[in-house]
């Protein structure tokens, strides 16, 4: 089982965590109906070093993890202050 | 004990403990030590299993429980490993696939059949209408064992161990790997498959008082926990390893783990290569200097490297005859030193085995290198062909692990060209093949490991040293011409099979595995995987070296199902009254993983009875229903009030301190995923509920969409920290109004109100809740008081009646109030479940906003109506189909026949043509009928 670093809790296993997937900026609320769908449905696969949202579950701690989706490794993991308001 | 021999140094057995078993009848002697193969081997029983198709008879083969030979029926337990399974006194054996016995066994007219089964022949033949007859015929035929149904449930521990260094396989490199990592401050965990720890060290010229110093400094060390009988089946991310020991399953975690796993010794490909009494030279060394076991009187060996020969001088010294050392190779260089009065031929191919009385080997027929004069081909006469010839790394964990493997052509072996973090590699499985070399690599290997483990990097490369002698022979296949060349004794699959199965097309490992069977037996390709890629590889003119080994999955060598089903762990959530349910007589039932009293059972009452009283007690008097699952959420901040704007459909922001306020919670695409109310305690101060199986995940969601908001909130996920009562029914008002100091008044406390208070003493927040009855409070109280509150309100009037979500399933319809997730689906938006009141459109943003402005444009697909069924002769179910102008225009999310209007209602979600009230319905019921049902409005129930 893989071990994930929590920012606030350390080291924990992955039992302990659920992912709400790839950090992405929600469109505007004037975007078009094609843009919002997009939004919605669309996620991007291709391989690479993403951003995801991770959550320590008994803590409730969200928290963002680099990860590169090929290799399945965690490059790092940082509170999501971190992004204040880029991806938001 | 014809082929035990005289004491040996370091043998396994205890000789002042004999004992015996039965095998198939036949009495056999052993000692105290022995495994089941042991004693079988010892008493000359060569025959101890039938092959799985051709029933073919076998032998002992590798003696280390990496070949299916040795599996027994013993004591009426089936498929046990006969190599490893300690030999009990009495027990009584048998082998797992005859029919009638090995020496008899009445299926083995099935190998006259071979020439019309072809590889592959199963997926031409059964396919199409005559499958399921010739299924049940082969069923009958096939399978290894039988099990008893009436076997005792044995639960079997797991168990979870960490360690900074896991070192598996304990021979020379292995023990040096853990002394080393130990000895660095490293606290190391040393599994080995076998009994005792050594490996095939013993053999390999380790001497005894060596192997006795370490074996004391392993022991004595306080950094070292040793594990023998141990397999690790499987690696999984980060270091995490399944260990497997007869009665119990280990999950360790290491920080590194050192893989010193040896290798495997492969057979020699040649005609009847399977009789009894061909087994591998490892094999012999075991029974040799484990069970001072002779592997037979007069031996051939079969060699291809330097092991051969000193298996031959081993076995000499040990007072065996060696007939012949029959090498492979072109030259033998200087191997044969010391063998002086054994035939030592070079240049040999063999041509065949040859069987005898029992059907186990007499003779080994071999050509010879042209020498211009006598005949080429030569007889030797043996009981026993012991191969020497080649090994395959016992590398599969490595790869599932994530290292890359290439072949050393020098070497003729895979070894690892690239190592993941925190994986080492040492001894045989790393190409290190002299007792030096194996423990020099052992040293760096836990050296390594340790400053792993410590958090220094790991070197990139691997370290390898170069000068490799041949240890395997390149191609060591011999097809003949009338076949029986074994590659996998598992399937009994012989050369022309796999030959077949790349005419036919199926060309690479994978394929071809998946056609011929190849290596997918009890013994999962231990000896079969790398002759037959080689095989498929010379087939297509290519080499190891163009080619990746394919990656197994775990597990490594079959596990014991036991150990996997051991016992469960499943929760389940109790709620404070959780007894007061049971002495009441509650049948209970699971939501989002609590246990809920479904009803409570009443004398000689059926359970439709049972549901039906509990209703007409809360239409009639009051009822008391344990909610304490619904999720209980607080937050607070200058900002909880936006938070929940944003969060929730509806407004709460401007809701007064006091009150409460229906909420529906959507996801993204503006569907219904959660409901639940809002009452504002403070300025700053909420507390809501969600619905029971919707907790966890509502809440974890709070906190991620606060996470990226970043608002002046915080939250309080108070589902377990309180208990809650919905004591509801016309009389509740008056039997709680003496328990508590809030006035209950309506003028005082009306609707969607809430309030603080005591309750029987404890401080309480109760809120007019209606979703049952128009009348109706709920009353949440610490967790540790339920049981003083719930007891203070069944005692509050004579007629109180505890319901349970059955009961309330049926108030809640009867009310027209819809549950989200039984009356909406995932395609529901909230105006199509008739919700829409409780959306806020005008709010600057919340979630599901943007997706509901696309549904509003779009119209509604489909929505939510109250029916009543006229005819009650038809026995109509939820999830019966509305048909429209023979389509299906719709369902029944909710159906239940209400006991205060005496008649059928349910809830459809229903083309919106068919929508308006008074409109008809056509339900197709289970058994096919047509049924009519009438929309009406809702509520089905008044003011009650």
């Amino acid at each position: 089982m893989k071990i994930i670093r929590c920012p606030l809790n350390g080291p924990r296993p992955l039992l302990e965590f659920v992912s709400a997937g790839e950090v992405r900026a929600v469109p505007d609320a004037d975007c078009s109906d094609a843009e919002w769908t997009a939004y919605l449905y669309t996620r991007r696969s291709v391989p690479a070093v993403r951003r995801e949202w991770w959550c320590h579950t008994p803590s409730g701690y969200w928290f963002v993890a680099e990860r590169d989706t090929a290799s399945d490794e965690i490059l790092k993991t940082y509170d999501a202050a971190a992004l204040a308001g880029s991806d938001t | 004990m014809m082929y035990r021999l005289p004491q040996i140094p370091g043998e396994w057995i205890d000789r002042s403990q004999p004992l015996q078993l039965e095998f198939e009848g036949d009495a056999a002697q052993g000692f105290a030590g022995d495994t089941v193969t042991a004693v079988l081997a010892a008493s000359g029983i060569l025959r101890l299993a039938r092959s799985f198709k051709y029933h073919r008879p076998r032998g002992i083969h590798s003696f280390a429980n990496h070949d299916a030979n040795g599996l027994f029926e013993i004591d009426g337990v089936p498929n046990q490993r006969g190599d490893v399974v300690a030999a009990r006194n009495g027990a009584r054996v048998r082998a797992v696939n005859t029919r009638g016995g090995v020496a008899r066994d009445r299926a083995s007219w099935v190998e006259w059949l071979a020439p019309f089964l072809p590889v592959g022949f199963y997926y031409k033949a059964f396919h199409g209408s005559n499958f399921a007859s010739w299924e049940r015929r082969i069923r009958s035929f096939a399978g290894l064992g039988s099990i008893s149904a009436d076997a005792p449930k044995l639960p079997t521990p797991k168990r979870y161990a960490f360690c900074d260094v896991l070192v598996i396989g304990a021979g020379p490199s292995g023990m040096a790997a853990a002394l080393t990592a130990a000895d660095a401050g490293a606290r190391v965990l040393l599994v080995d498959e076998n009994a005792r720890l050594g490996g095939s060290g013993r053999w390999s010229g380790l001497p005894e008082n060596v192997f006795a110093d370490q074996l004391a400094r392993i022991s004595a060390h306080e950094h070292i926990e040793v594990s023998t009988t141990t397999f690790a089946a499987g690696y999984y991310a980060d270091h995490w390893v399944a260990l497997v020991e007869p009665e119990r399953l280990t999950k360790v975690r290491a920080r590194a783990v050192v893989f010193a796993t040896g290798v495997i010794e492969q057979p020699a490909i040649f005609r009847n290569n399977d009789l009894p009494g061909v087994l591998t030279g490892s094999a012999a060394q075991r029974l040799l200097t484990r069970f001072a076991i002779a592997p037979g009187r007069r031996v051939c060996i079969l060699a291809a490297n330097r092991e051969g020969y000193e298996l031959a001088r081993a076995l000499r010294d040990h007072g065996v005859t060696v007939e012949a050392v029959l090498d492979l190779r072109a030259s033998n260089d200087q191997d044969a030193a010391g063998l002086a009065g054994v035939t030592c031929l070079t240049g040999v191919e063999p041509i065949e085995a040859i069987a005898g009385s029992q059907g186990a080997v007499r003779a080994l027929r071999v050509m010879t290198p042209d020498t211009g004069g006598a005949s080429r081909v030569r007889t030797f006469p043996c009981d026993a062909v012991l191969m020497s010839v080649g090994f395959a790394p016992a590398g599969q964990l490595l790869l599932q692990a994530g290292a890359t493997l290439h072949y050393d052509t020098q070497l003729g072996q895979h070894i690892p060209a690239k190592l993941p973090k925190g994986v080492f590699a040492a001894g045989r499985v790393a190409g290190e093949y002299d007792l030096n070399e194996r423990e020099r690599g052992g040293r760096a290997a836990g050296a390594a490991a340790a400053a792993y483990a410590r958090g220094e990097p790991m070197s990139a490369s691997v370290d390898h040293p170069r000068a490799f002698r041949q240890v395997s022979h390149p191609y060591p296949v011999y097809p003949h011409r009338k076949g029986r060349e074994f590659v996998d004794l598992d399937e009994d699959i012989q050369v022309k099979d796999l030959l077949a199965s790349v005419q036919e097309g199926y060309d690479s490992l994978e394929l071809m595995k998946r056609f011929s069977t190849l290596g997918m037996g009890p013994s999962q390709g231990k000896h079969s995987n790398i002759p037959g890629a080689n095989i498929l590889l010379r087939a297509r003119g290519k080499s190891f070296a163009d080619t990746a080994l394919t990656t197994q999955r775990p597990f490594y060598h079959p596990v014991p199902l036991k150990h996997l089903a051991g016992r469960g762990f499943h929760l389940a959530r109790r709620s404070a009254v959780h007894d007061r349910h049971a002495a009441l007589g509650a049948h209970w039932m699971t939501v989002g993983g609590w246990q809920r009293p479904q009803y409570y059972a009443r004398a000689a009452a059926s359970m439709a009875d049972c549901i039906a009283a509990e209703v007409r007690a809360v239409r009639d008097h009051a009822g008391l229903i344990d909610v304490s699952t619904l999720g209980k959420i607080e937050i607070f901040g200058p900002d909880a009030g936006a938070f929940l704007d944003r969060m929730y459909a509806g407004r709460f922001s401007d809701l007064k301190v006091g009150h409460t306020r229906y909420g529906v919670l959507l996801d993204e695409a503006g569907i219904v995923r959660d409901d639940g109310v809002v009452a504002r305690l403070g300025d700053h101060h909420f507390y809501f509920t969600t619905t029971t199986s919707g907790a966890t995940a509502v809440y974890r969601d709070l906190l991620l969409w606060n996470a990226r908001w970043r608002m002046d909130c915080a939250f309080v996920n108070a589902t377990g920290h309180r208990a809650a009562f919905n004591f509801a029914g016309p009389s509740s008002r008056a039997a709680l109004q003496p328990l508590t100091d809030i006035d209950l008044s309506e003028q005082a406390f009306p609707a969607l109100g809430a309030r603080q208070g005591l309750v029987a003493g404890v401080p309480a927040r109760v809120v007019r809740a209606g979703f049952v009855s128009s009348l109706g409070f709920e009353i949440h109280v610490p967790f540790h008081a339920g049981a003083t509150v719930w007891d203070a309100l069944m005692k509050s009037a004579p007629t109180i009646c505890a319901f349970g979500v059955e009961a309330q399933r049926v108030l809640r319809l009867e009310k027209g109030h819809p549950i989200v997730g039984q009356d909406t689906d995932g395609l529901t938006n909230p105006m199509e479940a008739g919700l829409g009141w409780a959306v806020k459109m005008d709010k600057p943003f919340f979630i599901g906003q943007r997706s509901l402005r696309i549904h509003q444009q779009r119209g509604a697909r489909q929505q939510l109506v109250g029916f009543v069924l006229d005819d009650e002769s038809v026995a109509v179910a939820e999830a019966n189909l509305v048909i429209d102008g023979g389509e299906i225009a719709g369902r029944i999310t909710s159906l239940a026949r209400s006991p205060t209007l005496n008649r059928t209602v349910g809830f459809a979600l229903v083309a919106p043509r068919l929508a308006g009230v008074g409109g008809v319905l056509a339900i197709r019921a289970s058994d096919g009928r047509q049924v009519a049902a009438r929309v009406a409005p809702t509520p089905f129930v008044g003011a009650t």
